[in-house]
């Protein structure tokens, strides 16, 4: 690893003021610390967010959570409001990596990072968020565009990610076996009007399968996408899963995420 | 007092290891110490144009910078291939010349070209990216299979094939199989693997200038080993110049056996720039350059009548040996594979041919079982066909093959003293509620799951001795094991092993033996090992050997102390010698109560003398001090065996399969601590269970490592894993007085045959190791279709 300098922020805007095109928001330091180990990565300037208290914490209102970004994985997964509201959301946190990383990582590290395997971006795209940073706020259908990429401008701080409660939902994984990140993850949300069903870890980012999400707001039963086929193509492939697996793994997930609802 | 042997004393070293109290290789500094970081080369083959150092060395806190040009001007001899194999033909095995750093070509990802170092470890790394290598890139082998037919790496080495060796008879082989009513016949691949001891390799050597003194400490299995190959092959320093201390150690599975390139460069540099020197590997190394396992290319046929006898077998081999033959390399896939290729089973004709080639991938060593996990799993799952082809129960073919007699004559070589094969399978079968299988599966078949059931019935030669014999087989050093046991004047004592201990629990399981021999309370007694000043000559730790060979060198040095012990209690209690007797840590005179303790009699015999007189308790002509020195060479191997019983549950829409029971019972002979030996079968099931479903490690057609970190490389984990049943059949071993056969590498021998044979049972297919969920949902998906098909 190479020297760096080391920032602790008292507040966002100290934060964002410190921030530049060769610095990085430290949160969990989950995905940061090990890009740098490795020399993937160097940043002249490591900002410290983690002292931020505004930046932390889980409030349930009628219709929302609102998940502060430094928020951990395991403060999550572990929140009784958070299990009474929106179960799934809890599971997806409590299914996060292994136990050393579910205490360090945070739901805004993640967002920002938006690797094509992370689970919480489809979470986002499920529960229709808003993710609201220190100067606006950003649907997630807008937020996670292409691989690694968000809109997030320089010294753009997310401070919130604000959650639709749905009617019913779950999260179905399959974790690399290896890093236990998602192989594919798919998650199914049934709101008022329609259905979301966000998968994740089979393409190059996150998204919201329109067909099956269709057929499910239509009839909300894992019956409605029996006859279902999912073609493989612009699917990832690795040496772990080919995209014939992964196509034929976001049907059987769909299908047993709707039978758990 | 009542026998330690056999009881589950708690492991006295856990205390220390578990409160982060241990001090391994890397918890080792010097004053003046420098850090070493390693150039290595980025691709799997190449020519070494030129090697330019000169920015490297004018970088910040750069001490040096030396290269494969440097070590050979210095003359330091390259790394060593121990074990000498013939090929059928009787020509000698080939082997590449291996410089600790290289010369004009580099061989593997990973392969040593430069040592940086540097007055902190950032500075090193740093400077290493600034030393500049010109490659002439060329054309990686790295199939295994395809070895013999690619581009030859070394020009004298056709074929890149090292030996084509035999053990068998052919001709035998062919009578069998004419009359044989049907032939089974299988090719697997014994799945390449990563060691990952969870310590990293490390090293650090202190050079003295005033006595030319080097201490190297280094995580080894064998420092004994590590300097005499130092020393005599390298040329780093004579043997009573180099000290070489292996602290704590944290697993090794063999692939710490033998000393590295990195030990030998740190050794040789801290000479040269007079300065300590300290490496330790970070995981990426590690999974570069720390010697692979396994990766066996294999076609093996079953020649069998319709009742199921065992008529005759052949194995034919092609084992990777990776880049350069490693020390221990080109003994596994041969002496430590062929011998246990036909099982536990009579068979009446045999061989096994072995073709070793070189590829261009890292050095392939001894890992955990070490030629017999191979040897099992070929003949454990080609039985398992036969089974299936021929209508039979899985047990009921291995019960009639057994042999029932002992000692008895196996095939190839071995003439196995005990056992009894017959009594651990039924026992297993019990254990495993065999019966109850089908009322199970049914259960399983109701939630829409596979169950499958496999069994795994092995054998393996341990111990590796004797001497002489491995040593007509090839063998660079002899396989006997040390023991010193040193009393104290005050009566506590103080044992030597020449074995070493990184997991195995030799603090507390040597001290029992010592405990029970001496009749000394267990806390009294203090296991000393890995430090070649300390305690005399040995050969560490691999190949099941420390308890059956080094725990019998404990034994016979303890009865010396006894019979030394008898003499002085004799004449300080005025007896004959006959007529003393030692028991319970107490000299007694026979029909009499006249007694000394042997804390009294250590205490004499290093105070020899009485207070006021002339007068000594020690019979004329005996020297002063208490302890003995005993070198302990076994006549035979030792043969523990064991039949183990897996269940999986496949998930037949995603291919998921979990090993949902687990049941292993073995027979290592007396067992000293049942705990411990749990650990051990714990661990090296779990690790079987790693290489049948989730380990693999890949290289690309270039030769890149792809699976170079744990986010590649699946390790099986707590979660993926059932509560184990464990129990045992016991067969004493006649070849050693404690009766022990040795418990480390059963469990890595027997599991990824019963868990492939429960797999394969599931889903009623021949699928290859790892069985990864998509290989196995691939499988059910083709069953799926076949079945909607004929429907
Ligand atoms: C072994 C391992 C297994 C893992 N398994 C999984 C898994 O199964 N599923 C999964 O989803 N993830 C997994 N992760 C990733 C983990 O969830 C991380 O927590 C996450 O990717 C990054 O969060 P962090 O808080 O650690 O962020 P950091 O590493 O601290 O930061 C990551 C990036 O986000 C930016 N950032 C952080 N906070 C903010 C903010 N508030 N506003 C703007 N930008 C910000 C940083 O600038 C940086 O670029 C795994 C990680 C590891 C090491």
């Amino acid at each position: 690893m190479k020297t760096f300098n080391y920032h602790s922020a008292k507040n966002v805007k100290e934060a964002s003021k410190l921030a530049s095109s060769n610095s990085v928001f430290l949160a969990g330091g989950m995905s940061t610390i090990p890009s740098m180990k490795l020399g993937f990565a160097n940043y002249r300037d490591i900002i410290d967010i983690k002292g931020i208290k505004s930046l932390s914490g889980i409030k349930v209102s009628g219709k929302t959570v609102k998940i502060g970004a430094t928020t951990k994985h395991v403060e999550v997964a572990n929140s009784k409001d958070v299990k009474k509201a929106i179960p799934s959301l809890a599971a997806l946190a409590e299914g996060i990596g292994d136990p050393q990383v579910r205490n360090r990582g945070t739901i805004g590290g993640s967002i920002a990072n938006n690797d094509p395997s992370a689970d919480y971006p489809s979470a986002c795209i499920a529960l229709n968020a808003v993710i609201h940073t220190n100067n606006r706020k950003i649907d997630a259908d807008k937020f996670f565009k292409s691989m690694f990429e968000t809109p997030l401008k320089s010294g753009e701080i997310i401070e919130v990610i604000e959650f639709a409660i749905p009617e019913k939902s779950n999260y179905q994984k399959y974790p690399n076996p290896a890093s236990r990140y998602a192989i594919v993850g798919v998650y199914v949300a049934k709101h008022k009007s329609s259905v979301n069903v966000a998968v994740t870890g089979a393409k190059s980012c996150v998204y919201n399968d329109k067909d099956l999400a269709k057929a499910l707001t239509s009839k909300f039963s894992s019956s409605s996408i029996d006859n279902f086929s999912i073609s493989s193509s612009g699917m990832n492939s690795d040496i772990h899963a080919s995209a014939e697996y992964r196509a034929n793994m976001i049907k059987v997930f769909a299908k047993k995420a709707v039978d758990a609802c | 007092m009542a026998s330690l042997v056999g009881s589950r004393v708690e492991r006295k070293e856990d205390k220390k290891l578990l409160t982060g109290r241990g001090k391994y290789t890397a918890d080792v500094n010097f004053v003046n110490q420098t850090f070493a970081y390693f150039v290595r080369s980025p691709h799997a083959r190449a020519q070494i144009k030129k090697v330019d150092t000169s920015k490297a060395l004018k970088a910040s806190g750069v001490v040096a910078v030396l290269t494969g040009a440097d070590i050979a001007n210095d003359k330091i001899g390259g790394l060593i291939a121990g074990w000498r194999i013939k090929s059928e033909d009787g020509s000698d095995m080939k082997v590449p010349a291996h410089p600790p750093l290289a010369n004009d070509t580099v061989n593997y990802v990973g392969d040593h070209v430069a040592v940086v170092i540097a007055e902190s470890l950032d500075e090193a790394r740093n400077a290493a990216e600034l030393v500049k290598v010109d490659y002439k890139i060329m054309k990686a082998v790295v199939s295994t299979k395809d070895a013999m037919n690619s581009d030859q790496i070394y020009k004298e080495i056709p074929k890149n094939l090292c030996f084509d060796w035999l053990l068998g008879d052919r001709a035998k082989v062919k009578e069998a199989f004419d009359k044989a009513d049907k032939i089974i016949k299988i090719d697997l691949i014994n799945n390449r693997l990563v060691p990952n001891a969870m310590e990293p390799r490390a090293a650090n050597a202190d050079y003295n200038p005033s006595t030319e003194e080097i201490t190297l400490y280094t995580t080894s299995q064998n420092p004994h080993l590590a300097r005499i190959i130092i020393s005599a092959f390298n040329g780093v320093a004579p043997e009573n110049k180099l000290r070489v201390i292996a602290p704590d150690v944290g697993g090794g599975f063999g692939s710490k056996i033998y000393p590295y390139a990195e030990e030998v460069v740190c050794s040789w540099a801290a000479k040269k720039i007079e300065r300590p020197i300290k490496w330790v590997a970070d995981r990426t190394e590690s999974f570069l350059s720390d010697c692979h396992g396994r990766d066996h290319v294999t076609h093996a046929e079953l020649a069998v009548k319709n009742d199921g006898t065992f008529l005759g077998f052949k194995n034919e081999t092609i084992a990777n040996i990776g880049a350069y033959a490693s020390v221990f390399a080109t003994v596994t896939p041969t002496y430590l594979f062929g011998p246990c290729a036909t099982g536990v089973y009579k068979m009446p004709a045999a061989y096994t041919n072995v073709k070793a080639v070189f590829t261009n991938t890292a050095p392939v060593d001894a890992y955990r079982g070490a030629g017999r996990p191979e040897a099992t799993y070929t003949i454990e799952t080609i039985v398992e066909k036969a089974a299936r082809e021929l209508g039979m129960d899985p047990a009921e073919i291995r019960m009639k093959n057994f042999p029932t007699q002992f000692p008895f004559q196996q095939t190839l070589v071995h003439s196995v003293d005990s056992g009894d094969y017959v009594a651990g399978l039924n026992k297993s079968m019990e254990v495993a509620d065999y019966k109850g299988f089908e009322k199970r599966k049914r259960e399983s078949e109701s939630k829409g799951k596979l169950r499958g059931i496999g069994l795994c019935s092995y054998f393996e030669a341990c111990g590796i001795a004797p001497s002489p014999v491995v040593m007509m087989l090839g063998c660079g050093i002899g396989l006997w094991e040390s023991a010193e046991v040193r009393f104290n004047p005050t009566g506590n004592v103080t044992v030597f092993t020449g074995s070493h201990s990184h997991g195995q629990g030799h603090d507390t399981t040597f001290a029992q033996i010592a405990a029970d021999q001496l009749g000394v309370p267990i806390e009294n007694i203090e296991i000393s090992h890995g430090d070649t000043d300390k305690g005399p000559f040995g050969y560490g730790t691999y190949g099941s050997r420390s308890l059956t060979v080094g725990g019998t060198a404990i034994v016979k040095a303890c009865e010396k102390i006894i019979a030394k012990g008898k003499r002085v209690a004799a004449k300080m209690l005025e007896a004959s010698e006959d007529d003393v007797e030692f028991s319970n840590g107490e000299f007694v005179v026979a029909k009499s109560n006249k007694k000394k303790t042997i804390g009294e009699i250590a205490f004499a015999c290093y105070l020899p003398g009485t207070y006021g007189e002339v007068k000594s308790p020690l019979p004329e002509g005996e020297e002063p001090g208490l302890k003995e020195t005993s070198f302990f060479d076994p006549v035979n191997f030792s043969f523990p065996a064991g039949s183990h019983i897996c269940e999986v549950e496949v998930d037949p829409e995603t291919g998921e399969t979990k090993v949902v029971k687990y049941t292993a019972v073995d027979d290592f002979g007396t067992i000293i601590n049942p705990l411990v030996v749990e650990g051990q079968v714990h661990g090296g099931v779990v690790q079987g269970i790693g290489q049948a479903l989730y380990e693999e490690c890949r290289y690309d057609n270039s030769g890149q490592l792809i699976t170079a970190s744990y986010m590649d490389y699946t390790m099986p984990r707590a979660d993926n894993l059932p509560e184990f049943k464990l129990d045992w059949t016991c067969t004493p071993s006649t070849t050693n007085p404690l009766g022990t056969k040795g418990c480390g590498e059963a469990g890595a021998i027997a599991a990824p045959a019963a868990v492939m044979n429960a797999v394969m049972n599931a889903i009623g297919a021949e699928i290859s190791m790892p069985a990864t969920a998509e290989k196995v949902w691939k499988v059910c998906n083709q069953n799926k279709k076949r079945n909607s098909e004929a429907a």
